[in-house]
């Protein structure tokens, strides 16, 4: 299964074993608008990438390939190989079930329809919980981790929607989870969440990445630098660099574009 | 911002012109809906004052008799019923399953696009046309002859398009996000559909439905020549039984029964219209208590 995962130009060799993902070439279009040119690049288990550029860089796009959106996003097209597990996911047959294993939160939150409880309990009815005690336990699990749990255990059967705008975004964490997902990707999660919740689900992620790969988009250049092992740097559909946090931050880098970016000098 | 401090809030001429145009423009747009309101009260008052003595326990529960000029309207009442039950069966199932393929699993192409303006056409089409389609179709090639099953099934076919309508548009109503969010989760299009689309549009297909079921009752064409009957005065007793209807017992004894009391056909009418409206406010207090409980 490793056997056809081509090395890359993201990292060492040793890629190949280590990486979740491997994207080869991946172009996205939206039309004859080309938003991401020719990306190769690698997320390894257990780490947490950050990825950080300007407005309009890809980022968002990236993530969305990741998750075969371009499907039912109107005009979206990819090229290029991404292989999930060695697996390339253009020839997964079950797209549900390669869905189910990646958890993606948005920059603003979606509470579905349903009460607190039901939205994080859907993932797990989908894939066939049917016991109450288990689905109250994998609930209780999920807000816990997103920090939700002590503000909304007494209403629980109340409307997700009805929630703060922070609590909503810990809410579609919670539910991300749910997903029991090996690969979590995060696209400025915290734009709706103040500074001390930011920080509080900073901590769940250094936690949660002993047992999954997070890809974390941010505007925020520090909270690379705080969480990402790895960060990469798009700039207008261009994947200029992708080095380790430490390296990027002490100033040695491969472009100077993206010293630029993270002083702050251009964007 | 000039130099003179001018007192707060002093018209200008300008706007002291703008108001008095705020004026006209109210008082043009209410005298507009009252004038569109008098006709519905004038209707409503005539049949309430010439109809309403004619009302009683005996004339709903009893048949016509003495050549229609005496008696009740059950048999039409009843017949009514069993028309719009029998066509709400037919096109309800066929009207939301099309609306939910067509909102939620048809490309967007040309076909679809062709269906659709089909559709809003087909909601057009006269119902003497569909009272024609339905005597060539159901009454002659089904071979259901004159019946209460040949009469519903074009009704249905001429609420159909409005069923499917009223349900897409419910469905469209529910945000595109909270679709996205389900499938990314790795949930199937129906599983979508069950769990979150449906659930969140379905008072606004019941509300139409509801709309459907009140302008159905009134329709006279499609059913005079594909099962409803002049006069029966016996109840039926399955779908393939003719019947007497509200409407058409309206207009025969209007145009066809000239010694029926004068007083007669306004007390039908107001039978049927009570039957209509008490059907929309039924849809209005639906739809104010879904209102309350809102979910976004
Ligand atoms: N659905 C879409 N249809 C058309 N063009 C799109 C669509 N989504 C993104 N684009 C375009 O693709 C390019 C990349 O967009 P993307 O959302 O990936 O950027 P981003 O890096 O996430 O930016 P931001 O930091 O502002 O979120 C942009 O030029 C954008 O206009
Ligand atoms: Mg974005």
């Amino acid at each position: 299964m490793v056997g056809d995962v081509a090395p890359n130009g993201g990292g060492a060799s040793a890629d190949a074993l280590s990486a979740k993902v491997v994207v080869q070439n991946l172009t996205i279009r939206y039309g004859n608008q080309v938003a991401l040119r020719g990306l190769d690049l690698s997320i390894r288990r257990n780490e947490i990438l950050g990825v950080i550029g300007p407005a309009g860089s890809g980022k968002t796009s990236f993530l969305r390939a990741l998750n075969r959106m371009d499907e039912f996003i109107p005009g979206m097209e990819v090229e290029g190989r991404i292989t999930f597990d060695g697996r390339d996911i253009r020839r997964v047959r079950n797209v549900y079930a390669l869905r189910s294993r990646i958890g993606v939160v948005f920059p603003l939150p979606v509470g579905l329809p349903l009460t607190v409880y039901e939205n994080v309990a859907l993932a797990p009815r989908l894939r066939g919980v049917r016991k109450g005690s288990e689905l109250d336990e994998i609930v209780e699990r999920c807000l816990r981790r997103a920090a939700l749990w002590e503000e909304v255990k007494d209403r629980l059967d109340s409307l997700g929607s009805l929630l703060s705008g922070g609590q909503q975004q810990r809410l579609t964490i919670a539910r991300a989870l749910s997903q029991e997902p090996d690969l979590l990707l995060l696209d400025e999660f915290s734009i709706a969440v103040d500074p001390v919740t930011t920080m509080r689900i900073e901590e769940v992620l250094k936690e949660l990445k002993h047992e999954m790969s997070i890809v974390l988009v941010t505007n925020l250049v520090q909270q690379a630098r705080r969480l990402a092992d790895r960060t990469a740097f798009f700039l207008t559909g261009e994947h200029v660099e992708t080095s380790d946090t430490a390296r990027i931050f002490s100033g040695i880098v491969k472009d100077p574009r993206t010293h630029d970016y993270i002083e702050g000098r251009f964007g | 911002m000039t130099g003179t401090a001018a007192p707060l809030f002093a018209g200008t001429s300008l706007n002291a012109r703008d108001r008095k145009v705020e004026w006209l423009v109210r008082a043009l747009l209410g005298l507009m809906t009252a004038l569109l309101i008098l006709p519905v009260v004038i209707i409503m008052a005539l049949l309430v004052v010439e109809g309403g003595p004619v009302i009683s326990w005996e004339f709903l529960t009893s048949p016509p008799v003495d050549g229609m000029t005496a008696g009740g309207i059950l048999p039409a009442l009843v017949g009514t019923v069993w028309l719009v039950v029998v066509a709400l069966i037919a096109s309800v199932p066929v009207g939301v399953a099309a609306a939910v393929y067509l909102s939620e699993y048809a490309p967007d192409n040309w076909l679809t696009r062709a269906i659709n303006l089909a559709i809003i056409n087909l909601a057009g089409v006269p119902s003497i046309v569909h009272a024609l389609f339905g005597v060539g179709a159901f009454v002659l090639f089904f071979r259901f002859g004159t019946s209460i099953l040949a009469a519903s099934l074009t009704l249905a076919v001429m609420t159909l398009p409005v069923v499917i309508v009223s349900t897409r548009e419910s469905l469209q109503a529910v945000p595109r996000a909270f679709r996205e969010a389900c499938w990314n989760m790795g949930a199937t299009r129906w599983q979508t559909i069950r769990r979150i689309v449906l659930p969140n549009a379905l008072s606004g297909i019941l509300t139409g439905i509801i709309l459907e079921v009140s302008r159905t009752s009134g329709e006279t064409a499609p059913i005079m020549f594909t099962g409803a009957a002049f006069f029966l005065p016996f109840l039926p007793q399955g779908v393939l039984d003719q019947t007497m209807a509200m409407s058409l017992h309206l207009f025969v004894i209007t145009t066809q029964v000239p010694d029926a009391p004068e007083a007669l056909p306004f007390g039908v009418a107001l039978v049927l219209i009570s039957m209509v409206l008490a059907m929309n406010a039924l849809s209005i207090a639906f739809r104010m208590y879904v209102r309350g409980r809102k979910k976004w």
